[in-house]
């Protein structure tokens, strides 16, 4: 074909493509600072994309609008005995290709979520053992009981196994694959919607499952992501009416968002907690001039940072009033009785004399370590936090760098190096246990134990009680064991909890939408006028 | 004349193989991309599983020898964001980076000698001097505050043009192209007018100079006695003797308008190679990095291979001493 007779048939594909898409179809547009990379639901264990996998792919049990357990896939369950859990899988349910749901699915999924590469293998306990009882039944025998086994099914995605072994997927996406993987740019699952094409990093298009087995609860027909990183151009494409959705609103555009007639911000509370922490395990801080010892060790040391750092003072001016100050290092949606505890009163002279009495009177200097882009005005909030040190005479020097950089350093592989840090944490599980496993457990060097406990803290005493937690299946007797240990943390100031960013996403008014705190934006609750 | 190539071609492949010797030496300072694949939770002992398979605990001199053998075959390795074939994400992502390149050159290059024409010959007139004006904005305004302030006027306020993407695109063959669609032209309108509206400035004052120059030049001077048209004088005489330095960087800023267009990219969110080396640098995906960085050395050895080349056709006196070599 000659070039002028390939740009006429381009032409007249073109303008035909443009014809046949009829204008009742109703496209749902939106757009995330952040790329939705593999379409693989076991490759990366995020929020944002776990939340996308959802349109697509489903899993045993599902969370409501509240982020109760609901059924999703698995009709019902029971546990005849705390070490064998009944799933009794739903009937009908057709994948995407046509082929049947059946217990031979989830066995599947069951192997590939734990294999080698899967980021989500901490979604079901790895020498639990999964039995097919019948084609819609499925038995889960466990070593040990585990109350809490399900919580995190919602983002374990069931995936076909025919289709997996007929694409050659039957292995996850795995972050260190050497050859490109079908799943990571195709997907078969039994959702609400299809995926029509994934071009990572430039578009992503979805088209409604007419066959779905459930009662459709959104009324769009097609739903288009785009990735905008820059945060001036994501604003302007949606007060320009070019999107419908897009996540995060900066704070300074809030009001401008508001202001504007068509759009507004949709604001809620988040599940994930940001505090400070302080390195307790070395015997002489990296980053301090106090020589032969640390002062962090001392409890005191602790209690006076905490009585130094002004949350509401953070909330009102770093934060322009979009946060909500935390008195434990879990959200209260998470944690019934959370009511209980109050956030740290400010309190200087007290501060002053904790300092003194534990051989500070004159303050210290300490280096601190911060993200930049990582959580909500990461950075300002630490310089906040330096200002704040400062009045009790404690001069912190900052070292703040891009997420890349700074989690290098603090992390495990980096031999958790650092003295003073900021992090945030939001409990995969949705619930306290898994704190006290990653944040405030007792680790050793090469993070064994807490892994994310970067500071260090070990109270042997609360790691027993979390221990006894984690198999306990009495809800309240449950509940009265967190709450203690709740109170032996705050007893030892492990941290200091700051609060709990908000939700900022910017909407047109014509999209009605559910923004649920675990921030996942969910194609299936999205309504056009 | 075949030689000269050869030894050119030879020298570009020490200038790629330095490139990529300096970004791998350079990698190591950007963090660790292992913590940017997995999520929050991944415990620290498969964290380094994961480096010891990606090979990052090697050596750098062993990494490199690693890649080189790789790129030796056209293999550049997995993104580790996308886990597909750098190779392929590149060849998706160079249609609408050279798009974009190829426009905004061409708009540089026509508004830019008209506006130099027009102020060298009317150096007095308003006109003139509101060019002179806009070229002071083009040299000191930064490129993303232009696109941000276009952004504002022409998408929010007026609702003329789409503030990101490029719009649709026709496929041919494997090229994308947005020049064949109404939306993809009219995403191109402003990315194109922000990249290069400093190579326009550049252009304008160049040309303005360049003439100014010739039209004081005693050929110019006997044209004018001969009593020649001025349209002639200028247009056949002036401004041809002005193209040859125009030509020469307007060549040599291609290069650089590839480069620079990651910055226009990523105000726009241009689906070029530009965003995707950005992104790649916010996430530290080596693979991407790599190819990228020496694709660019590649294009610049390139252009200033055949701007060289040119040379000797133009001005034959330069192939004398091509012949002998130095």
């Amino acid at each position: 074909m000659s070039i002028r007779k390939t740009l006429l048939a381009a032409v007249a594909a073109t303008l035909l493509a443009a014809a046949a898409d009829p204008a009742s179809a109703k496209t749902f547009r939106f757009a995330f600072q952040g790329n939705y990379q593999a379409a693989d639901p076991y490759t990366l264990n995020e929020t944002f994309t776990l939340g996308l996998h959802a349109a697509v792919y489903e899993g045993l049990t599902k969370r409501d609008k509240d982020l109760k357990i609901i059924p999703g896939l698995a009709e019902r369950w029971e546990t005849p005995d705390p070490l064998r859990w009944r799933f009794h899988l739903r009937k009908g349910v057709k994948f995407h290709d046509g082929s049947d749901f059946t217990a031979d699915d989830v066995i599947f999924s069951a192997d590939r979520v734990r294999a080698q590469g899967s980021d989500v293998k901490t979604r079901i306990p790895s020498d639990s053992q999964w039995v097919k009882v019948d084609d819609h039944t499925v038995d889960v025998v466990l070593k040990t009981p585990n109350p809490i086994l399900h919580y995190e099914w919602d983002t374990w995605y069931i995936m076909s196994k025919k289709w997996a072994e007929k694409n050659n997927a039957t292995a996850p996406t795995s972050a260190s694959a050497t050859t490109p993987s079908y799943a990571a740019l195709n997907a078969n699952g039994t959702g609400p919607f299809i995926l029509e094409s994934h071009q990572p990093g430039v578009k992503t298009v979805w088209k409604t499952n007419p066959s779905w087995w459930g009662k459709k609860e959104h009324n769009i027909d097609e739903a288009i992501f785009t990735p905008i990183g820059s945060d001036a151009t994501r604003v302007a494409a949606l007060l320009s009416g070019e999107v419908d959705l897009m996540d995060p609103v900066p704070l300074q555009d809030i009001q401008r968002v508001n202001s504007n007639a068509n759009t507004q911000v949709l604001t809620g509370p988040e599940l994930r907690t940001i505090f400070l922490g302080f390195d307790q395990r070395r015997d002489e801080l990296k980053y301090s001039n106090v020589k032969g010892k640390n002062p962090f060790k001392d409890v005191r040391v602790r209690q006076a940072f905490s009585k130094a750092i002004d949350v509401n003072l953070i909330k009102d001016r770093v934060m322009r009033g979009a946060s909500v100050p935390a008195a434990l290092l879990i959200s209260p949606l998470l944690f019934e009785g959370s009511k209980e505890f109050k956030t740290a009163a400010v309190d200087i002279d007290g501060a002053k004399k904790l300092l003194a009495e534990a051989g500070y009177p004159q303050g210290f200097e300490v280096g601190m370590d911060c993200p930049t882009d990582r959580y909500v005005n990461d950075e300002a909030i630490c310089q906040a936090a330096v200002g704040m040190l400062a009045r009790i005479g404690v001069k912190v020097n900052l070292n703040a760098q891009p997420k890349t950089k700074y989690f290098a350093k603090v992390l495990a592989t980096g031999g958790y190096d650092t003295s003073f840090y900021l992090l945030g944490w939001t409990p995969g599980s949705f619930d306290s246990w898994n704190v006290f496993a990653n944040i405030t457990g007792c680790r050793d060097d090469s993070g064994k134990g807490g892994p994310f406990n970067f500071g260090g803290y070990c109270n042997p005493k609360l790691d027993e009680l979390a221990a006894k937690i984690l198999v306990e299946t009495d809800t309240a007797k449950r509940n009265a064991m967190i709450a203690e240990a709740w109170k032996m943390e705050r007893a030892d100031v492990s941290h200091i909890p700051l609060h709990q960013q908000t939700l900022n996403w910017g909407v047109n008014k014509k999209v009605k939408i559910v923004q649920r705190a675990d921030n996942q934006i969910l194609l299936y609750w999205v309504n056009m006028d | 004349m075949s030689a000269f190539i050869l030894r050119r071609a030879l020298q570009a492949l020490a200038v790629l193989f330095a490139v990529g010797l300096i970004s791998f030496a350079m990698f190591r300072f950007a963090g660790d991309p292992v913590n940017q694949m997995v999520g929050a939770e991944t415990s620290p002992a498969e964290r380094l599983e994961i480096r010891r398979s990606l090979g990052l605990d090697d050596p750098m001199a062993v990494q490199f020898a690693r890649y080189l053998a790789g790129a030796a075959r056209f293999d550049f390795g997995i993104s580790y964001q996308f886990r597909q074939p750098v190779a392929q994400l590149l060849k998706e992502r160079m249609p609408a980076t050279l798009e974009l390149a190829l426009v905004a050159t061409i708009l540089a290059l026509v508004f830019g000698i008209l506006m130099g024409v027009y102020s060298a010959l009317r150096r007095d007139s308003a006109l003139a001097k509101l060019f002179q004006a806009i070229s002071l904005i083009g040299v000191s305004l930064p490129t993303f505050l232009i696109g941000i302030l276009l952004i504002y006027l022409f998408s929010v306020i007026l609702g003329w043009l789409p503030s990101f993407g490029r719009g649709d695109t026709a496929r041919l063959g494997w090229w994308t192209t947005g020049l064949l669609t109404v939306s993809g032209l009219k995403a191109l309108i402003m990315p194109s007018v922000t990249l290069g509206l400093f190579q326009m400035t550049l252009i304008m004052r160049l040309v303005r100079a360049e003439m100014l120059e010739v039209l004081r030049t005693d050929y110019i001077k006997f044209a004018r006695a001969r009593g020649l048209r001025t349209r002639a004088i200028h247009f056949g005489h002036a401004l041809k003797n002005t193209l040859v330095p125009v030509i020469t960087i307007a060549g040599l800023q291609l290069g650089s308008v590839i480069a620079f267009a990651i910055i226009t990219e990523t105000v726009f969110q241009w689906p070029g190679m530009g965003l995707l080396f950005v992104q790649a640098v916010q996430n530290v995906d080596i693979p991407i990095m790599a190819a990228y960085l020496m694709l660019v050395g590649l294009i610049f050895v390139t252009i200033n291979l055949a701007v060289d080349i040119l040379y000797t056709i133009v001005d034959p006196r330069l192939r004398s001493s091509i012949h002998q070599p130095a």
